[in-house]
């Protein structure tokens, strides 16, 4: 773990400095390596039979989604007085709209909050919240800051409470706040960062069109069609599991497919990429949170 | 006592769609907890009844290959808004759970 | 099917009875539901033997029983299927997946209204026929079925 953050802030240290590279296309290399299999794919038509099958079964599972159980109990953890401090997060936690207000806030997110001094994601915002206002401890919060089992984190029950108070709403991130625009900029380029064993970027699967892994279509996250297929159904409940997953689930794990070092929970490295996406995704309505494969 | 159930219950001409969401693991007992690669023992919900109105309409009994977090549909003919719904289950472990929502 | 038999589907006063009794600390968590749970028929390891269990051992088929499911599963997690029955006084229906370890996946008995239509989602460890049976008032058997395919996994969206 440790080692893992030293890599993960190094390696977003190291792109603070780089000029930005554009790279979009897949990194020669990978073909040739057996396990590189969304390189490897060839483009292919977005739609073909198999998907729109899952399609037309998507619809009907969105329409009752598991993720509303985890949605109860994420707006129970919001309205209780909980942790050290004894004080709910509706009356003390600012998630950029006014004090305990949650409609909308989430489609507005990644912002710049001025008492943290940095840019934050939704989920980030939470724990800050968490911590800072509630008193629970960091240490705590990050031993297991994702679902296994019937395991859920609290932080991911809040997400999925904030996330669902968004729905309908259009993603509007402030990008003309120029502390945000930096942070999309750094964001752009984490996504051409080549590295690990593989030298993938997050642009070898998802800086082109046409491309999948599997049986799944791989967005093209520099479109906002790309970005808001990417930004869209999180919060998700995983099919695989049975588990709710959260961006930031999301976002490490892509750095363990890429087998990169994981970047720490709710680092810089992930809001950056969440505000890159999300603000891609701009003026396009946010269906509240999803299912997943 | 298991998690809070979400039922939703709304009337479409004369018949009351149902909806209900379940919290539990459905664990079906064959497969490895990949750490200690023991067995992780079954645990899934056995029988579900929904009650609507007073009256008793669905008694269901169930195996573990029905989902993880456990999704019904039900339709009732001649239900009423305002009715009362009622779900209760009972899982192989004797835990048990009734939760309730009024049909709108 | 007679474990299924709809013992606890006698009406609102029985289950009033049970809440009361609950209510009261008079019963267990276990006696809340009035019916036993058919094991002979959930463990069963084949379909045949799992329909003989709940007394379908012969069934006719029929295009009244619709079943809708995926031709392609995203998932073989969550499976959504529907069951709905136009067969005449169809009082229960029984699911199966032939290729599961335990082909039964769940029974509802239906009663006071409630239509033979039922939705649910089922998990399937590998490409199968999935099978409904329907039974009547009258104590016989009907059944439909499909395949639904099982595809591989991919990143998880």
């Amino acid at each position: 773990m440790r080692q893992a953050l030293i890599a993960a802030t190094a390696f977003a240290l190291a792109l603070a400095t780089q000029p930005v590279v554009a790279q979009n296309k897949p990194a020669p290399a990978a073909t040739a390596k057996k396990a590189a299999k969304p390189a490897a794919a060839a483009p292919v038509e977005e739609k073909d039979a198999a998907t729109v099958e899952f399609e037309k079964f998507r619809t009907m599972m969105e329409e009752s989604n598991p993720a509303e159980l985890f949605e109860a109990q994420g707006e129970d953890f919001w309205k209780s007085i909980r942790g050290p401090k004894q004080v709910s997060l509706a009356t003390s936690c600012d998630l950029g709209l006014g004090v305990g207000i949650v409609k909308g806030a989430y489609v507005q997110m990644p912002r710049y909050f001025a008492d943290a001094g940095k840019v934050m994601d939704a989920e980030r915002r939470i724990v800050w919240c968490m911590i800072e206002k509630q008193g629970f401890k960091e240490a705590d919060i990050m031993k297991q800051p994702f679902a296994s089992g019937s395991y859920t984190p609290e932080p991911t029950s809040l997400v999925t409470y904030v996330a669902a108070n968004s729905k309908d709403m259009k993603f509007a991130v402030p990008l003309k706040d120029p502390r945000v625009k930096e942070v999309y900029e750094i964001g752009r380029e984490v996504t051409n960062h080549r590295a690990g064993p593989y030298d993938f970027s997050c642009n070898t699967c998802h800086g082109a069109d046409g491309k999948r892994i599997r049986m799944q279509n791989l967005p093209n996250i520099a479109t906002p069609k790309g970005a808001t297929t990417a930004v869209m159904g999180w919060p998700g409940y995983r099919m695989t599991g049975g588990v709710m997953l959260t961006q930031q689930w999301r976002m490490g794990d892509c750095f363990r497919q890429q087998r990169f070092p994981q970047p720490k929970y709710v680092s810089d490295t992930i809001t950056s990429l969440l505000t890159y996406m999300t603000a891609n995704a701009n003026g396009a309505t946010y269906k509240g949170p999803g299912i997943k494969r | 006592m298991g998690s809070p159930m979400k039922i939703r219950a709304q009337m479409k001409g004369d018949v009351a769609d149902i909806k209900i969401l379940m919290a539990h693991t459905m664990e079906t007992g064959q497969r490895k907890d990949p750490k200690t690669n023991q067995a992780i023992p079954a645990h899934f919900i056995q029988q579900f009844s929904v009650e609507v109105g007073g009256k008793a309409v669905v008694q269901s009994q169930t195996g573990p290959s029905i989902s993880t977090n456990p999704v019904f549909g039900f339709k009732v003919k001649g239900a009423k808004a305002g009715d009362k719904v009622v779900v209760k289950w009972q899982d192989n472990k004797g835990d048990s759970r009734a939760d309730e929502a009024t049909v709108a | 099917m007679d474990t299924l038999r709809r013992t606890v589907l006698k009406g609102a006063s029985a289950s009033g009875v049970l809440v009361a009794a609950l209510a009261a600390g008079l019963l267990k968590p276990t006696q809340v539901l009035a019916t036993e749970w058919n094991k002979v028929a959930f463990e069963a390891k084949d379909t045949p033997a799992a329909m003989k269990a709940v007394g379908a051992a012969t069934a006719a088929e029929s295009k009244d029983l619709k079943l809708t499911a995926p031709d392609i599963a995203e998932n073989g997690a969550v499976v959504p299927v529907d069951v709905s029955s136009g067969i005449a006084n169809t009082i229960s229906i029984s699911i199966f997946v032939d290729k599961n370890p335990n082909p039964l996946s769940a029974a509802f008995d239906f009663a006071n209204g409630a239509l033979p239509d039922v939705s649910m989602r089922l998990k399937m460890g590998q490409t199968s026929i999935v099978r409904a049976v329907a039974k009547t008032a009258d104590g016989k058997f009907y059944t439909a079925s499909k395949e639904v395919k099982v595809t591989a996994g991919g990143c998880g969206g």
